[in-house]
């Protein structure tokens, strides 16, 4: 290849890749841009604190955003237990290429390719139908339906199942960073086990443990379909007051307003102020968690 | 078959390896090793790369029970009682046997949280007994000086002579009996080397030593007694003059001359 050419084709990979990225940034920047212009005059205090009124045409959207972070906390509550001891058990106590541990992994991946529908379906039948109504039978007065029913507690259990395979993955990884120098360090002092996890592994792995945390999150509190079944409502003036009540949902909101409203133009606006509402809300979650990553992993790798 | 020179005064073993068989999966690393540690001697383990002295260095204090697959046959004593079943536990044996790696390894903790580890993890909790071992250890490790205004600080701010130093502080303060090291100047500068060899000369006094090393002129400068060890096979031991100026057997002159390796 002549000098010519080779320099001709350095600058067109330039070109072509400096495209495709501002490709990604134009189609961001066009989302919100839309979504500001679209929403901005109907943002305010009254919004954010105010539950809907007047057939969803005033008032605010509090209740949507009680429930969105209500919900999302439960959410990871039960998912990171269960998702770091599973990752710690894959990686420090199974066999290695044993059959739990190979079980384990195949099943781990085959729910991360579930479609979130069909968790809304399995939300429903294990967790409401099956474990609801078992519960009910069993403590509450018989034909009361108090956990048989949509509520937070399933439709967080439902999400948790959605992003567990991201926690264990995560954590997973998070543990194989960890150098073996310091596992082999730490036994040879005449640790055990456990206590070279608790005190030296683990403490290296909560930056990656976190940034697991922190994808589920973010993916938990986008995601609608898990929910639709288990226990979102479109209209409750109240907040919710227990684990077995509805709640309200941002994402869930937005999908009413959008396509179920009976006056198109006076909801408009508050469509694009929940959007508003909902990617703001978005962004936060990930700018903490990036925060909190890197000041834990300043600590963990032990600079000062 | 091993070749031995006879002391002159018996010198009480204090940790043995007999008829020792270390196999990673079918693939057999080291075979029927019979050596012993002499009580406050310094023993070297020399031979070209890959020829199981490590590998031998890790069953002393069961480190290999780390790699998948690893197994071994015979016995390994520890002041004659048996390191595997009998009533030495593992935990147990590692605190009494002490290891320093090739490559430092502080935690990415401070100063003092490093040194203090093996303590805390043994249920020692009293803050000022932990301080005075953590400086005790620091001092026998010649590294006390360089750090005394910055215990909390991180160990991975140390240059890589002092993190070494450190690892072995880290070691000395649990009070082990045996010191199994590993290659511990290979990564550091003559000067760091120096002090590192200076700083096994005095804890001999206290503790057994092993030390794997590929440097000859170190084995020669530290050690009272070396273990020629070749492809997987222990071929002489004796008083560390003896093997380098008159080795029985041919293939250790062949090493110690530097025909190979």
């Amino acid at each position: 290849m002549s000098l010519q050419s080779r320099k001709a084709v350095g600058t067109g990979l330039t070109w072509v890749t400096g495209l495709a990225a501002a490709l990604v940034i134009g189609m961001l920047g066009f989302i919100l841009v839309d979504v500001i212009l679209g929403g901005w005059s109907r943002l305010s205090l009254q919004f954010l604190t105010q539950a809907p009124s007047e057939g969803m045409t005033e008032g605010g959207i509090f209740p949507a955003i009680y429930g969105t972070a209500v919900l999302t906390l439960l959410m990871t509550v039960a998912v990171l237990p269960v998702g770091v001891l599973t990752a710690v058990y894959l990686h420090e106590y199974a066999p290695k290429g044993g059959r739990l541990a190979t079980l384990v992994r195949v099943a781990v991946q085959n729910l991360a390719g579930v479609p979130s529908i069909v968790f809304g379906l399995f939300g429903v039948g294990f967790f409401i139908q099956f474990m609801g109504r078992g519960l009910d039978r069993a403590v509450a007065d018989p034909g009361a339906l108090r956990w048989g029913q949509p509520s937070l507690v399933w439709a967080a259990l439902t999400l948790a199942v959605l992003t567990l395979p991201v926690v264990i993955v995560s954590t997973e990884e998070a543990l194989r960073a960890v150098p073996r120098d310091w596992r082999d360090a730490s036994l040879a002092l005449g640790a055990t086990r456990s206590q070279t996890l608790a005190r030296v592994i683990l403490p290296s792995a909560v930056p990656g443990i976190l940034t697991g945390a922190i994808l589920a999150v973010a993916r938990g509190a986008g995601e609608v379909a898990p929910i639709l079944f288990t226990g979102v409502a479109y209209f409750l003036p109240d907040l919710p007051g227990s684990l077995t009540s509805q709640f309200m949902h941002l994402g869930y909101h937005v999908y009413v307003l959008a396509t179920q409203s009976p006056d198109v133009e006076a909801t408009r606006p508050l469509l694009y102020a929940t959007v508003l509402v909902l990617l703001v809300l978005t962004f936060l979650l990930n700018l903490v968690a990036i925060v909190l990553r890197i000041r834990t992993r300043r600590a963990a790798s032990g600079g000062h | 078959m091993t070749s031995e020179t006879a002391q002159t005064a018996p010198l009480r073993a204090k940790m043995e390896a007999r008829r020792l068989e270390i196999s990673y999966g079918p693939k057999v690393a080291v075979k029927e090793i019979d050596l012993a540690l002499p009580e406050h001697q310094v023993t070297a383990l020399i031979g070209p790369s890959g020829c199981g002295k490590s590998t031998f260095l890790r069953a002393l204090n069961r480190m290999n029970d780390l790699i998948p697959g690893a197994t071994f046959r015979g016995e390994v004593l520890l002041d004659g009682e048996d390191v595997v079943g009998g009533r030495l536990d593992v935990v147990e044996l590692r605190r009494r046997v002490g290891m320093v790696f090739q490559k430092s390894n502080p935690f990415p903790k401070s100063i003092y949280e490093n040194v203090a580890y093996g303590l805390k993890v043994a249920g020692q909790n009293d803050k000022a007994l932990l301080l005075e071992r953590v400086e005790r250890s620091l001092q026998g490790a010649a590294l006390w000086e360089e750090v005394k205004d910055r215990l909390h600080e991180s160990a991975m701010g140390l240059s890589g002579g002092q993190q070494q130093r450190l690892c072995i502080a880290r070691a000395l303060a649990v009070e082990p009996e045996v010191l199994l090291m590993d290659e511990p100047a290979s990564a550091l500068d003559p000067i760091a080397t120096a002090k590192i060899e200076d700083l096994i000369h005095e804890l001999k006094a206290r503790y057994t030593i092993a030390i794997v090393t590929h440097n000859m002129q170190q084995a020669a400068r530290v050690s009272d007694r070396t273990a020629f060890f070749y492809m997987g096979e222990l071929i002489e031991t004796g008083p560390t003059e003896q093997i380098f100026t008159n080795p029985r057997e041919t293939r250790t002159e062949d090493y110690v001359t530097g025909k190979f390796g």
